[in-house]
């Protein structure tokens, strides 16, 4: 093997001399992909245990052993749990629940805090002060302070066991407005905006027609933390629906524990269902979405 | 007025107008109503007496709150204490120069973190199993552990840290990778010339340099244990688990608002919690602006 010339985004660091580098670096992939399989192994388990019968649950860790291609036994596994979950269980209504809630939260909240951010951020008005303080003063409130007098407030507004009560309360997050306002004032450049203002594009249309646009890495980061937050949420939907029907797939999902407890196939197919559709997502958004998480700590 | 200047002067409140409205009534309204809740004893919502003061004299001596405060400030501090130096190492490891697939490997030690807690409980609650999970079986396996070991029944709390370990370590990682590689190279650079050895240059060049980054990793990470929910609940199926040793100060006002229908006290609650969040974030501002000085 010969030595590889540093690549462009490590070209800053120089080449480590040599001996005592390459042991090192065999180490780090060691280690690196030690790591790797630790966080893999219970995906793998999990999607192994969901095809797996009952029969052959616990006879072996991930695949029943037996004859076929690798010692493994491919004809014992079936699809039975999935099976059993769509046809006795209502988790095709959680699913559809789930995908409503989220989607409506995450488009809805993109765009309040987009709008926000960018008034805050590029936008002179009396009150900016005062605002741009409550929003910072509000990324410090812990959510479980508000879960008691939110709930009063849900019930006085006829909110309960609604999903107007669960998309409503998550649409204004303050961190999301804090975020697009970092996002504006680093990618939508003022000159952009005033020749803007010249060719008499109004404030609120030159939101939708340039300010949209340059921050869409933000918006696709912001949609998909969202999404999974409303996706993820355990605790509201479990206050506030009461329905079964209503029950987006996390709390479906825990009950579900109650009823199959024995089950196991069954309530990891019902863990994968729940899981496949986010991490469809994530990977599809993923580069913006771990850049977007990671801008408001390193400027900040 | 000319409309372009009337214009100008509405149009910030119509932007901001969506995201006021709806932080009045779901944040800023509740926030307020939470300290006038936290005076009273209600009975489900509507029904309510005042306590004045009652509710925190009753906290104060209520052994189930300071067990779930105590649970909570220990899984915090073991969660905390095993995650920030795991990630640091990991994304140093990660961040080392030649190293290929960097990519990759960053997207797979991060993907558990997109995964729902209530999700990750339902997966360890079976890996957790006595002689039939997972975890006791590879441990087996690799070292003759015992098979009956019992996660789930004894020892509640390492297991609530381990599945909560699996989940941040790549989350925490990604933050210290990315301040990584915003330490300026030249600096490091110059201490190899100056004759720095790799470990006085990581204290000296690194470690100022990823401080911001490092104490806001872990202040998130205090914030995020200390409203730990989810993972108890499914794991222990609702209840504290054996001698309470799972409840958690959230699961504690989960129970007293909505089991009990108390929604004075479970908010006295969230306040003593908020109290000793302020308190972290106040040490953090102390030690992250305490490098700037140095």
């Amino acid at each position: 093997m010969t030595p590889r010339p540093p690549r462009a985004p490590h070209s800053r660091h120089p080449p480590h001399p040599p001996g005592s580098s390459r042991l090192g670096l065999w180490l780090c992939y060691a280690v690196a992909f030690a790591a790797a399989g630790l966080a893999l192994i219970p995906f793998v388990w999990l999607v192994c245990a969901s095809l797996k019968s009952p029969a052959d649950f616990f006879t072996s860790a991930f695949l029943p052993l037996g004859e076929g291609w690798l010692g493994i036994a491919w004809d014992r596994l079936t699809l039975d749990n999935y099976r059993t979950l769509f046809s006795d269980s209502s988790i095709a209504r959680g699913l559809l629940n789930s995908v409503l809630i989220s989607s409506v939260t995450a488009l809805l909240a993109t765009l309040a805090c987009a709008m926000g951010g960018y008034a805050l951020a590029r936008l002179e008005f009396a009150g900016r002060r005062a605002v741009s303080w409550l929003v910072m003063a509000a990324l410090i409130i812990p959510p479980p302070l508000l879960v008691a007098p939110g709930f009063e407030v849900l019930y006085r507004l006829g909110l309960l066991d609604t999903f107007m009560g669960l998309i409503l309360p998550a649409i204004g997050p303050a961190f999301g407005v804090f975020l697009f306002r970092q996002a504006t004032l680093s990618s939508v450049p003022k000159e952009v905006l005033e020749a803007a203002k010249m060719d008499s594009c109004g404030e609120v249309s030159a939101f939708f027609r340039i300010v949209l646009p340059l921050v869409q890495p933000m918006v696709a980061a912001f949609l998909m933390i969202t999404f999974l937050a409303a996706w993820n949420n355990f605790l509201s939907p479990q206050i506030v629906m009461q329905t079964p029907g209503r029950f987006p797939l996390s709390v479906m999902i825990a009950q579900l524990k109650n009823v199959y407890y024995q089950d196991y196939g069954l309530l990891m197919a019902g863990t994968l269902v729940s899981i496949a559709p986010v991490a469809g997502l994530f990977l599809l958004l993923q580069k913006d979405f771990v850049a977007g998480l990671t801008s408001g700590a390193l400027k900040g | 007025m000319t409309a372009a200047a009337l214009r100008a002067r509405v149009a910030p409140w119509i932007l901001l107008g969506p995201f006021l409205a709806l932080f009045a009534v779901f944040t800023a309204y509740p926030l307020v109503t939470s300290i006038w809740l936290s005076t009273r004893q209600t009975f489900g919502p509507g029904y309510s007496r005042s306590v004045g003061l009652g509710n925190f004299a009753q906290l104060l001596s209520d052994p189930l709150f300071w067990t779930a405060l105590r649970n909570t400030a220990v899984y915090t501090f073991g969660c905390v204490c095993i995650q920030i130096p795991l990630s640091l190492m990991l994304a140093l490891v990660l961040n080392r120069p030649g190293l290929r697939m960097r990519a990759p490997l960053r997207l797979i030690l991060f993907s558990p973190a997109m995964v729902g807690v209530v999700f990750v409980g339902m997966i360890f609650s079976v890996i957790f199993e006595k002689r039939t999970g997972l975890l006791n079986q590879l441990l087996h396996g690799a070292f003759g552990w015992d098979l009956d070991f019992p996660w789930l029944e004894s020892y509640v709390m390492p297991a609530l840290i381990i599945a909560t370990l699996w989940q941040y370590v790549g989350f925490s990682m990604v933050y210290f990778l990315a301040a990584l590689q915003n330490v300026p190279a030249d600096l490091t650079e110059a201490a190899r010339m100056d004759g720095a050895g790799p470990f006085r240059r990581f204290l000296h060049v690194v470690v100022p340099a990823i401080r911001p980054v490092g104490t806001f990793v872990v202040l998130l990470s205090i914030i995020g244990s200390f409203q730990i929910f989810e993972l108890p609940y499914i794991l222990m199926n609702g209840l504290g688990g054996p001698d309470n040793r799972a409840l958690t100060l959230v699961m504690y006002l989960y129970q007293t608002g909505f089991q009990t229908g108390d929604l004075g006290y479970a908010s006295a609650i969230g306040w003593a919690m908020a109290l000793v969040l302020a308190a972290c974030a106040v040490i953090q501002r102390v030690v992250s602006s305490g490098g700037e000085n140095a």
